[in-house]
């Protein structure tokens, strides 16, 4: 069997392993601090993984809003994704 | 069956007006105007399966003037055609095998025990019994392609585990949450193992659980066309794709057609008495 | 009673893990690699970047899809949802018609999928199909091969032939948790109609009713097989759903790029509706145990 068919490059290769970091890093976080689940301003009861993929599914749809709507300069849809990520995390 | 069922829908009416006693039966009536409506294209299907080709392209009638089994001889004894339900068999039968034996060990841990990552994980599940089967038929070719699966009944079978295998798991889980946790734990004290416990004790428990997670799996395998059509070609084609494919090419052999068609209904018709009061549990994933 | 906390209960979801992570994140990762990339063919890629996102959201071919897709899902959940609730309030509440009631209505959820479009295809065949054929002679100008209001109406009314039962036996199942003490005490009240149902009925089924909805929902949204069966997608491009217009592109002309930068897109929106779904439904299991354990105390 070989990953040909897979078509890998580069770039989409860094984000799946962006992607398994962050949830080894939650893993581990988990271990070392057990999140304790809070009811935020949309009345869910969420814990750290559920915030992360809130984050992760909203800053998907704001890049193809950007791609869409915008076209150009995707990196500022980026910068928005983080501020919004950083507003999930706190308030959500 | 519809055509022996169909005088029988129309009693219920009385029924009801023996019991209430008043009034006109309106809820009857809109239980056998709502019957009729779902019995009626299954009819004329089954009507088309007993009519000669002739006949169904030259006259217009409700019932078959000679009745005739033609059209299933040709089916059962064309192989291009059984093979079709041969290969369905094979590769629904043993996709049910893997997801139901895979399924159980995990539903039990789901309802029984929290673990890191159990939420997420559960969820992870629904998304693939929710995601649309266009969006994998493409990488799929390609992967089984690639580890030479391509055109073979595993393929298939492995293919219907991305929504068969998250249906079981559901469905099993909400079957288990019936069963109390006591018996596990008087169990697990009297010294039993995991596995024998599992095994002699749990399993006959939720027995029927396992039917009906069996039975769903059969079924939305047996239903699905798009990937069993497009991980196929010639050996392990589905009769899904051999009926598909014949209305594209010849398009004409209407008689034939509707009775490849009832003879797929019969799996589900067979049991459908037993699974009656499961269906709605089936279908809601547990949840009901 | 909490459940108890045991990390060891991942070997037992092991192998559902392995099996669903070969099924789903192999495919799921092709995609996104292929959405990102130009081929021509013999297995070269180059890099595209975001182009094919750009070219999709900007075509109205990706756009009409999705409007079709969203027209058909809202259509047919109007049609099914109080349709099913009706036939579920008329359905007897004990004897000998209840099972006969539950195999019937059952028929149509057991057929195969193709089978299904078969149905409807003949069926609605003005040569030879009983409600084409009546309808013509009715003098109503109905082709479904031809027109696309008689192909949209076809399409439709087969799913609520397929699914109002799914809809009508959810309801049921909810209905029939009612004690009878509750409908005397009604009756003794000279309760109406209308405030039985307000009151009584539909707080027992709203639980199932949102499972049906949201099952009712995404299943639509997927919908490929039977309408691909009776119209093709056609005539023209009218009954072309999202699935329908995506395994076009992808198997039909091999177009890898945007076929995988719509099969993103498409899967992003299946994924927020599911995240919706399993909120909806843990946060009802959540104040069932509640209620549990305060009916205990």
């Amino acid at each position: 069997m070989t990953l040909d068919w897979m078509a890998w490059t580069w770039p989409t290769a860094l984000f799946f392993i962006a992607i398994a970091v962050i949830l080894i890093t939650m893993t581990v976080l988990e271990v070392r601090c057990p999140t304790v689940a809070r009811v935020g301003v949309l009345g869910l009861k969420t814990t750290r993984g559920d915030r992360l993929f809130i984050s992760l599914l909203g800053s998907a749809f704001i890049h193809l809003a950007w791609l869409g709507l915008v076209g150009s300069l995707l990196w500022v849809a980026t910068l928005i994704c983080l501020v919004y990520a950083a507003c999930v995390f706190r308030w959500v | 069956m519809s055509s022996t069922s169909m005088p029988e829908t129309g009693t219920p009416s009385e029924t009801t007006l023996r019991t209430r006693g008043r009034g006109f039966p309106v809820k009857a009536l809109v239980i056998v105007v709502y019957l009729v409506f779902l019995l009626l294209p299954i009819y004329w299907l089954l009507t088309m399966a007993l009519k000669t080709n002739q006949e169904i392209l030259s006259t217009f009638n409700l019932f078959p003037d000679n009745p005739t089994l033609a059209n299933f001889t040709v089916i059962l004894t064309d192989p291009a055609w059984y093979m079709g339900y041969v290969n369905s068999t094979i590769y629904v039968v043993l996709n049910t095998l893997i997801s139901v034996t895979v399924a159980l060990p995990a539903a039990y841990a789901f309802s029984r025990y929290r673990f890191m990552g159990d939420k997420h994980l559960f969820f992870w599940l629904l998304t693939n019994r929710m995601a649309p089967p266009a969006v994998f038929a493409l990488p799929f070719f390609q992967l089984y392609s690639s580890i030479g699966l391509f055109d073979t009944s595993l393929a298939v079978a492995l293919a219907h585990c991305l929504f068969n295998v998250p249906l079981a798991v559901w469905i099993l889980e909400g079957f288990m949450g019936g069963v109390p946790r006591e018996i596990d734990e008087t169990a697990y004290i009297d010294g039993y193992s995991f596995p024998r416990f599992f095994t002699r004790i749990f399993m006959p428990l939720i027995a029927p659980g396992i039917g009906v997670a069996a039975f769903f799996c059969f079924m939305f395998s047996w239903v699905e066309l798009l990937l069993a059509r497009t991980l196929t070609s010639v050996d392990a084609k589905p009769i899904s794709a051999t009926m598909t494919r014949t209305v594209s090419a010849s398009g004409l052999d209407w008689g034939v057609l509707a009775a490849a068609g009832i003879l797929t209904i019969i799996p589900g018709a067979l049991v459908i008495y037993f699974v009656r009061n499961y269906i709605a549990k089936g279908f809601a994933l547990g949840r009901v | 009673m909490e459940k108890p906390l045991n990390n060891k209960a991942w070997f037992l979801v092991l192998p559902v893990f392995v099996l669903v992570a070969f099924s789903a994140l192999l495919p799921l990762m092709t995609v996104v690699n292929y959405a990102f990339q130009d081929t021509f063919g013999n297995n070269q890629f180059f890099w595209a970047g975001t182009d094919w996102f750009e070219k999709l959201l900007h075509s109205d071919r990706f756009g009409e899809a999705l409007i079709r897709q969203v027209l058909f899902s809202g259509l047919i959940l109007a049609i099914e949802v109080p349709l099913g609730i009706a036939v579920a309030l008329c359905m007897p509440r004990k004897g000998l018609w209840v099972p006969v009631c539950l195999v019937l209505m059952a028929l149509p959820l057991l057929i195969p999928w193709n089978v299904v479009g078969t149905i409807w295809q003949i069926f609605g065949r003005v040569d030879i199909g009983l409600l084409g054929h009546v309808l013509y002679s009715l003098g109503i100008d109905y082709n479904y091969t031809q027109d696309p209001l008689s192909a949209w109406i076809t399409v439709v009314v087969m799913d609520v032939w397929h699914w109002t039962s799914l809809v009508a036996l959810l309801c049921y199942a909810g209905l029939q948790s009612i004690p009878d003490a509750f409908y005397q005490a009604a009756r003794i009240d000279g309760a109406s109609r209308w405030s039985v149902f307000r009151h009584i009925q539909l707080p027992k089924m709203d639980r199932v009713l949102l499972i049906a909805v949201l099952l009712r929902f995404m299943d639509s949204f997927m919908i490929y097989t039977e309408p691909f069966v009776v119209t093709g997608g056609g005539p023209g491009n009218s009954t072309t759903f999202l699935s329908i217009d995506l395994v076009k592109l992808a198997i039909g002309q091999f177009d890898l790029g945007p076929a995988a930068a719509m099969s993103l897109i498409y899967f992003l929106i299946i994924l927020l509706m599911s995240w919706v779904f399993y909120t909806v439904m843990t946060k009802q299991d959540e104040q069932d145990q509640n209620r549990k354990t305060g009916g205990g105390e």
